[in-house]
């Protein structure tokens, strides 16, 4: 079997899955001025959690997930995949970009696409065929597997994306703002996708979105940026029931008071640099 | 009803308009010479050139001239391919590279090729090589700078996502370097096919080399007037048909392009 045991993941997963993000930072330094993107950022994602990363636009997190992609050099801190630091990208973590366009080759079908990253994994030809029927299956797109991506709507592309990044068997999927730029219906669709998929295989998502909702409704953790210089401004738990449902979830109160507290943060997120302390705001 | 003003009804289909464009100017290349509007001495009307013509193409002097200068075109087209295809893949991959040798080739490639006429006789003669150096060093500048640019022009997105994903030099030269790349090579082969074309001809006709372009030369000191036209209106068929291959292999190769996708999606 290529694929890991989906109900309970075996301990050396769960350290294999964990995210460390340790102090952080990331100076741009340009010949005419130098840009302070990330200043100081360090949290944790446990192996097996989606947590949510929001923060004004701006705020420096496509940079933050560059860095811990491993595709940016920090200028200062670290990022540790199940213990490993990343220095370039790791083994084990799969990136699903919004520019689903443009990150699939339109060169290829859809499932030569899903294909590829398997072949650099050096799989028979059989277990990647295999990968790649039951990705695409998993995200609905079972029948358009000879397709070229430019051939489907943006939303099916974007599963496409993602379910390339699924055959990888990543331990980690990063998703920097997938959603962005699909249609209402689609995002409400492929958030509940990714709901899905990540209760089925436990693996590690770290979600970049500027979008409150997004974020507590997919979340069981949220991270708030501030603007940037980026830091951390708090962590909310999200207690809301594991299984998510568009309608009904949305209309808890506590994913209302959920949204108020993570609304509050961002509002503050947006002049924490030039607003008087902090003290003063949380009164 | 007249929502679709635009939609106006025509005289002759846009299907015909082509064909009648060329009918009327071979019209006037018949009756011009017959008129006496121009002297038939140097311009013989075009009946007598398509049957001089017909006269060429029963004798094996001339296919075996049509075959030399396909050989010296195709040859050297290839030869430049390889080249301009393999130096761009390397010096497109390394950006030191890419700036050490921007001024030399900024330098040579400005050079007309027909100013190395003199060097080709002396390394060759007058043989087919001397052909062949021409049209390679004619063709090679529109291929390696199209793939220069077609390397740098990789998604950023893209290559990020093939960086993500681990992928080998090999695998993403292969799926992503090469295809990123393929659209300005075609650009640049066809523009190559047709500048070794005409290098192929001047060649044959400056030197003696053998090939079309000799036996131009030779009609026209035989005051052979309507065979040296004929043979011209072969060189230029050879244009059009060296053109048309180019654009239905671009078509072929980048269907997926924007460019030649929106008319396969309708």
């Amino acid at each position: 079997m290529t694929t890991r045991a989906r109900v309970s993941p075996p301990a050396a997963l769960a350290r294999r899955g964990r995210l460390e993000v340790e102090g952080l930072a990331k100076t741009y330094r340009g010949k005419r001025r130098t840009f302070e993107a990330v200043r100081d950022l360090t949290f944790t994602v446990e192996a097996g959690e989606l947590a949510c990363v929001v923060g004004p636009s701006g705020a420096g997190k496509t940079t933050l997930l560059r860095c811990i992609a491993g595709l940016l050099p920090p200028s200062a801190g670290a990022v540790r995949l199940g213990g490993e630091p990343v220095l370039a990208p790791p083994p084990g973590m799969a990136v699903v970009f919004q520019e689903y366009a443009r990150s699939l080759f339109p060169w290829l079908t859809v499932a030569q696409n899903v294909e590829l990253p398997l072949r650099q994994k050096k799989l028979p030809k059989a277990a990647r065929h295999g990968l790649v029927e039951r990705s695409l299956a998993a995200v609905g797109l079972a029948d358009v597997p000879g397709a070229h991506p430019w051939q489907l709507s943006g939303g099916m592309q974007q599963r496409v994306a993602i379910a390339r990044a699924l055959a990888y068997e990543p331990d980690v999927l990063l998703m920097d703002e997938p959603f962005a730029a699909v249609d209402a219906q689609t995002r409400a669709e492929l958030e509940d996708l990714t709901r899905s998929l990540w209760h089925e295989l436990r693996m590690t998502v770290l979600f970049v979105t500027h979008d409150i909702d997004e974020a507590v409704y997919l979340g069981e953790q949220v991270l708030v940026l501030s603007a940037s210089p980026t830091v951390v401004l708090d962590s909310v738990a999200v207690d809301l029931p594991a299984r998510r449902e568009q309608l009904a979830t949305r209309a808890l109160p506590r994913f209302a008071e959920l949204r108020a507290e993570v609304f509050t943060l961002i509002q503050r997120a947006k002049t924490y640099h030039t607003a008087p302390p902090a003290g003063e705001a949380r009164a | 009803m007249t929502w679709y003003p635009h939609r106006r009804i025509r005289a002759v289909p846009d299907g015909l308009l082509g064909p009648l464009g060329l009918l009327l100017c071979a019209g006037l290349l018949e009756a011009a010479p017959r008129l006496g509007l121009v002297p038939a001495a140097y311009l013989p009307p075009l009946s007598e050139t398509a049957a001089a013509l017909a006269d060429e193409a029963a004798g094996g002097a001339f296919w075996s001239a049509l075959a030399d200068t396909l050989r010296g075109w195709g040859y050297g087209l290839a030869v430049a391919a390889a080249a301009g295809v393999g130096l761009g893949l390397v010096i497109g991959g390394a950006a030191p590279l890419r700036r050490v040798t921007a001024s030399t080739i900024e330098f040579l490639r400005p050079i007309p090729s027909v100013a190395l006429v003199p060097l080709a006789v002396l390394l060759y003669g007058t043989g087919q090589t001397s052909t062949l150096l021409l049209v390679v060093y004619a063709s090679v500048w529109p291929v390696l700078l199209q793939v220069l640019a077609g390397v740098r022009d990789v998604d950023p997105v893209a290559r990020d996502t093939a960086a993500g994903f681990r992928l080998s030099w090999w695998l993403r030269l292969r799926h992503l370097v090469w295809p990123t790349t393929l659209p300005f090579l075609m650009t640049g082969l066809r523009l190559a096919a047709s500048v070794a074309l005409i290098l192929a001809v001047t060649a044959q006709l400056v030197i003696g080399a053998p090939g079309l372009g000799r036996e131009i030369a030779r009609a026209q000191a035989a005051n052979a007037v309507d065979r040296m036209y004929a043979l011209v209106v072969v060189t230029g068929l050879l244009g059009v048909a060296v053109n048309a291959g180019a654009r239905a292999l671009e078509r072929r190769v980048l269907f997926w392009h924007a460019s030649v996708r929106k008319e396969a999606a309708a």
